[in-house]
């Protein structure tokens, strides 16, 4: 019983993983290709380490709760690294799919943002 | 007493997060995740300037809660996005203004954003006034926007500020 709990745990994550590594092969701009990373991901990763902590606690003498903590950096770091590289496409100027935004995001332009926005 | 213990909520969470490295809880382990507690708050107290307070614990938790459920149907919407036809997608930037003025909820605002169904935080504006999302499918920007302010900006506006 466990064993299969296992085994579904590590079959899901595996997938939800491949699925955000598919995105960055099918998706069709840098913007879009960011979000498949950044969120399948993450379940799939949390599916594996919900697994790896179920086997070794049950199996091995102690709790393991390594994988806590792997989470919480995962959880932290992601959307950080995603944000960055967002950050750094607009900056460049990449092709998007999406209209990129009109302001130009320096600190000089607060009042036309303004305007714009109402 | 700021002098001594620059963040005191730093110092148990930098304690926990020491035994979950270690993975034991004897005492001795303890003692050095609180000492480090203590110590790494007083070397980086340049990184953090700003006094850290949460003012509804619970509220957090709540939150919490709801972002975990967030973040795992935002699994299933994404890939269902990535697996079916990527042409018929209409990905969108959304500029927010945003409510949230301290650093730490903004930084947490971004975070929950980046880890939520179909958007992507880019960029703070320097003012900290706007932030910048893209969504992967959005047709409606307004709704988009409706939602994140409501779900997310709310509740972390009264867990971190008054």
């Amino acid at each position: 019983m466990l064993e299969f709990l296992i085994s579904l745990l590590i079959v899901t994550g595996a997938g939800f993983a491949f699925i955000g590594s598919l995105g960055l092969a099918r998706l069709k701009d840098f913007y879009t290709r960011l979000h498949g990373p950044t969120k399948a991901t993450t379940l799939g990763v949390g599916c594996l380490l919900i697994a790896s902590a179920l086997y070794f606690s049950l199996i091995g003498q102690s709790i393991s709760l390594h994988e806590v903590l792997v989470t919480l950096f995962l959880f932290m770091t992601a959307p950080v690294s995603a944000h960055m590289l967002a950050k750094a496409a607009l900056h460049l100027r990449l092709d998007s799919l999406a209209k990129p935004p009109e302001f130009p995001l320096s600190g000089h332009s607060v009042q036309r943002q303004d305007s714009a926005k109402l | 007493m700021r002098q001594l213990l620059p963040h005191p909520l730093l110092t148990p969470i930098l304690a926990i997060l020491w035994l979950l490295l270690v993975n034991s809880i004897e005492s001795g382990q303890i003692v050095l995740g609180l000492f480090l507690g203590w110590l790494l708050p007083k070397l980086t107290i340049q990184f953090w300037p700003e006094q850290i307070r949460i003012y509804r614990p619970l509220l957090l938790l709540k939150f919490l809660g709801i972002f975990l459920l967030d973040i795992i149907l935002a699994n299933f919407t994404v890939a269902r996005l990535i697996l079916g036809s990527p042409q018929s997608l209409r990905p969108l930037f959304v500029t927010i203004p945003l409510d949230v003025q301290s650093g730490l909820a903004i930084s947490f605002l971004a975070n929950v954003i980046s880890l939520t169904p179909g958007t992507v935080s880019s960029r703070v504006s320097p003012d900290h006034r706007y932030l910048l999302v893209h969504a992967l499918n959005e047709t409606d920007p307004a709704a988009l926007i409706a939602t994140i302010k409501s779900r997310y900006e709310a509740p972390l506006k009264e867990i971190f500020e008054k």
